[in-house]
């Protein structure tokens, strides 16, 4: 099935190493209020290179290639663009240096379509625009592609993979000769991420295209990448060939002495009463289609379930009707047998927590500080108020610093605003509330979605020991790894119906990627 | 840690008070182009909003419909609505407690009638905003146009009914509805020669204030207000939440009216359309939507506009100076909005240099 892993590409590593740089960068300095975000950086991009960036969350990854891109003002340092300084003062300038980034976030318009989107990333824009022309030329790239993205919907209503797939076509239209790329395949299927970068690869051989990528699927960087730079708290700690480099070795350098949790194991779990019980479930999405189509699934207690499928394929519908942010059109929800509509009473009664994808967007409050975010649940419960009606700031703080240090949320400060934090450690903020307490039923949507692995690897700890617990688990995902690794029963979603179920150990992968295509 | 909490006490502090004094510099440079002397402008300001007993008096009773008509923008700007229709609600509760008091309850013990009065205001007045609200979440329908023209739509209202079925026939240049009786006026508080209205507003900033700032009612309306999907997702009702907090900024501004009609009208007629709603949007802003700060904002708003007879008769200026002011303070107040944040940066690159 991955017929693309295999595919090393053996001696271009050293051909690069001698190449004059395409892209350097001289003592990168970040600050960000009393936080040092980026230490005296120096990297350099050997032309045609395929250049992995790794790095823990908040090590700062992101920061770096937004300072190279001009999203960011450095502090101090230089950028050099084969081997000119160049004053990049935003992401224009260093769009007409031939740098391109595909963004960790999304930087679509949502009420333009795919189309205007595209055309709109051009510079300079023509005065007039041939639409039917601009489509015709989308169209044949896209031939080239390893998907296809639909040109015709508003971009505010595709689910976060398909935004990720517009955001790597948008840089790809626009054919920059040094493409950085933010964790470009977190949304994709194994497949589509094997022949995408497999893509890029072929046009850096060819030194059409100088690809920096950050990443942090180690089988990635293996596979594909022929150099690599390590971040640490801010500080480079590594930067050279791939090249007698292991995983183990790589993950040490980004960690330093930070222990990964291990993985637990699946225990064996009596056969408990079926907690949620959806009975042909009709959700409409936002321009009023039906998403999920009678849809029906008995989720017992202490057990994972686990949904694959490629992103809009409905999942966001279902895990919205289920988190209570959006109304079922037809259908029933029970929970232990009655009725649930979503309402705060009920989240509590039946201890349900979610893990939305885009946290920053679906969980939390940006004005709010972190102690306040990680009061949403137990704001209003017994021990967080005083009289009854009134909020106790002194508990909610004790309960962040408690939650903070747990979960490492960086940097450990309650009083601090959501909207200072990186993307990783607001996911962490958000995994911090919601798996805190006594969970009963979760449902997760692309849960390891932008966060490292040692992270990662503590997600999905706290979803086997929430199972392991007695709890019920649904589990949407993308990534068909995790779902393999972590489900008890696995399911393919496909145009808003599940098209494939089966006990994760009889399952057949084959069929399953079969029918996240829709045969 | 420990200075980024001062820095942020220090701009809520520094910058509004930073615009006001811009836009006296800029009325001064207007005054001086009309040939006045500004400062001795500035004086007399002083002297007809707060040099006298009299002038306390005046500026107190112009204050408090200024709080209410403020916590009829300030408390929807918790969840992140804008509502401007303070002058609407205003109208609707005066010419509903001018009915309640007026027609309804003419017979009845004073108590009864006044408390009939606020009560219909209120009520009046909450569900006018109720209902901006209500079309907003169930609708989708933009908020601000909304409580806009329901403004015109309760001006014109007003006008019908005091100028058709409501008219009382003895009123002749100035039509109104039928007096309430000086038995039913809401009084004076003893030893101070304002009527009771000021310290309903006040009161009713101290529980807003509380309510919204230390309840757990209030924590779930920032929440809703800060990301309503993320309210959501905690389960919280966001139109439920919506409709309250809409129906007690209008009631705020309901019972401005009401207490226009029980305490200086006498009776519903054009003169409850003075423009104290808009002056609310302004007094609002001002307080940066907080409760408590309305307080002091309404004050000083209230003694520029007590002196605006003072400026008339001893400067020689339009009457509409004073709204040019205010004109100018609300342009200043919403630049100002963009220097929120700057502060902090500021100081540590100065501490690093």
């Amino acid at each position: 099935m991955n017929d693309l892993a295999g595919c090393g590409y053996p001696g271009h590593a050293a051909e690069v190493s001698h190449a004059r740089p395409a892209l350097e960068a001289i003592g990168l300095c970040k600050r960000f209020g009393p936080l040092q975000v980026l230490d005296e950086v120096s990297f350099k991009l050997g032309q045609g290179a395929f250049h992995a960036l790794l790095g823990g969350n908040g090590a700062g990854k992101s920061t770096l290639v937004k300072c190279v891109m001009g999203y960011h003002a450095a502090d101090r340092g230089t950028v050099l663009v084969e081997n000119r300084e160049c004053a990049i003062g935003n992401p224009r300038d260093a769009h007409r240096y031939g740098l391109g980034m595909v963004y960790q976030h999304f930087t679509l318009v949502p009420e333009m379509t795919v189309l205007e989107n595209l055309v709109l990333s051009r510079l300079p824009i023509p005065a007039m625009i041939r639409w039917r022309e601009e489509k015709q030329r989308l169209a044949a790239l896209m031939e080239e592609m390893p998907f296809s993205v639909p040109l015709d919907r508003k971009a505010g209503e595709l689910a976060a993979g398909e935004k990720q797939k517009v955001e790597l076509l948008k840089q790809l239209f626009l054919q920059p000769r040094i493409l950085i790329l933010d964790e470009p395949t977190s949304v994709l299927t194994p497949q589509e991420a094997d022949s995408l970068l497999g893509m890029l690869k072929k046009r850096t051989r060819s030194h059409r295209l100088t690809v920096l990528i950050i990443t942090h699927k180690f089988r990635e960087v293996m596979d594909f990448a022929d150099a690599v730079s390590v971040l640490r708290r801010g500080k480079l700690v590594y930067s050279g060939p791939l090249a007698g480099q292991t995983p183990a070795r790589l993950a040490e350098l980004m960690t330093g002495s930070e222990e990964i949790a291990r993985t637990v194991t699946r225990e064996k779990v009596e056969e408990k009463p079926v907690r949620l019980e959806i009975d042909r479930l009709d959700v409409a999405s936002d321009h009023g289609a039906r998403a999920v189509k009678e849809l029906s699934i008995r989720l017992r207690g202490g057990e994972i379930f686990g949904i694959a499928g490629v992103s809009g394929n409905g999942q966001q519908e279902l895990v919205q009707a289920l988190s209570g942010q959006r109304r079922p059109d037809r259908g029933a929800i029970r929970i232990d047998g009655s009725p649930y509509a979503g309402t705060r009473r009920e989240m509590a009664r039946f201890r349900l927590r979610c893990l939305p994808e885009e946290p920053l967007r679906n969980a939390c409050v940006p004005r709010m500080s972190l102690a306040e975010n990680l009061a949403l649940r137990t704001f209003d419960r017994p021990g967080f108020t005083r009289w009854r009606w009134f909020v106790d700031a002194k508990a909610q703080k004790t309960q962040a610093r408690e939650l903070i240090e747990r979960y490492r949320v960086h940097p450990p400060e309650p009083e601090r605003r959501l909207d200072t934090l990186s993307g990783g450690n607001v996911q962490r903020l958000v995994l911090a509330r919601e798996l805190s307490g006594q969970v009963e039923l979760l449902i997760a949507a692309n849960p390891c979605f932008g966060l490292d692995f040692a992270a990662t690897a503590e997600v999905r700890r706290q979803l086997m020991q929430a199972r392991n617990r007695g709890a019920a688990v649904l589990l949407v995902s993308e990534d068909l790894d995790e779902l393999l690794e972590l489900s008890d029963r696995i399911a393919v979603m496909f145009e808003g119906r599940l098209t494939y179920e089966s006990w994760t150990a009889e399952a057949d992968l084959d069929t399953i990627g079969l029918r996240m295509a829709g045969h | 840690m420990n200075v980024r909490v001062p820095a942020q006490v220090l701009e809520s502090l520094l910058i509004p008070v930073s615009a006001l004094l811009a836009a006296l510099l800029l009325f001064g440079i207007f005054l001086a182009c009309l040939g006045n002397d500004p400062l001795a402008v500035f004086h007399s300001m002083v002297r007809g909003g707060f040099g006298s007993a009299f002038a306390w008096r005046n500026t107190l009773e112009r204050a408090a419909p200024l709080m209410l008509t403020a916590l009829c923008t300030a408390l929807p700007a918790q969840l992140g609505l804008i509502v401007i229709g303070g002058e609407g609600a205003l109208v609707v509760g005066g010419v509903s407690a001018a009915l309640a008091g007026g027609l309804a309850f003419e017979d009845q013990t004073p108590w009864l009638a006044i408390a009939a009065m606020l009560i219909a205001g209120t009520a009046a007045g909450g569900a006018w905003i109720g209902l901006v609200g209500w079309l907003k979440h169930y609708r989708g329908i933009n908020e601000t146009i909304t409580s806009l023209l329901f403004n015109y739509i309760a001006i014109a209202l007003m006008n019908h009914l005091v100028t058709g079925p409501w008219r009382d026939p003895a009123s002749l240049n100035k039509p109104s509805t039928r007096p309430v009786g000086s038995a039913h006026m809401l009084g004076d508080m003893p030893g101070l020669g304002v009527h009771w209205g000021l310290a309903l507003a006040l009161a009713l900033c101290l529980v807003c204030y509380t309510v919204f700032r230390q309840t757990t009612f209030g924590f779930a309306v920032r929440i809703a207000g800060g990301n309503p999907r993320a309210a959501r997702l905690a389960g919280l009702p966001v139109g439920l939440l919506t409709l309250i907090t809409c129906f007690w900024a209008g009631a705020a501004a309901g019972l401005a009216g009401s207490i226009e009609v029980a305490a200086i009208q006498g009776a519903a007629n054009a003169s409850l359309a003075a423009g104290y709603g808009y002056a609310g949007i302004l007094a609002a802003f001002l307080a940066r939507q907080n409760p408590l700060a309305v307080i002091p904002v309404a004050l000083i708003l209230g003694g520029i506009s007590a002196s605006a007879g003072l400026l008339q008769r001893s400067h020689h200026l339009p009457d509409a100076a004073v709204l040019m002011l205010q004109g100018i303070i609300f342009i200043t107040i919403l630049s100002s909005e963009t220097c929120y944040g700057r502060l902090q940066p500021w100081l540590d690159s100065r501490r690093r240099a």
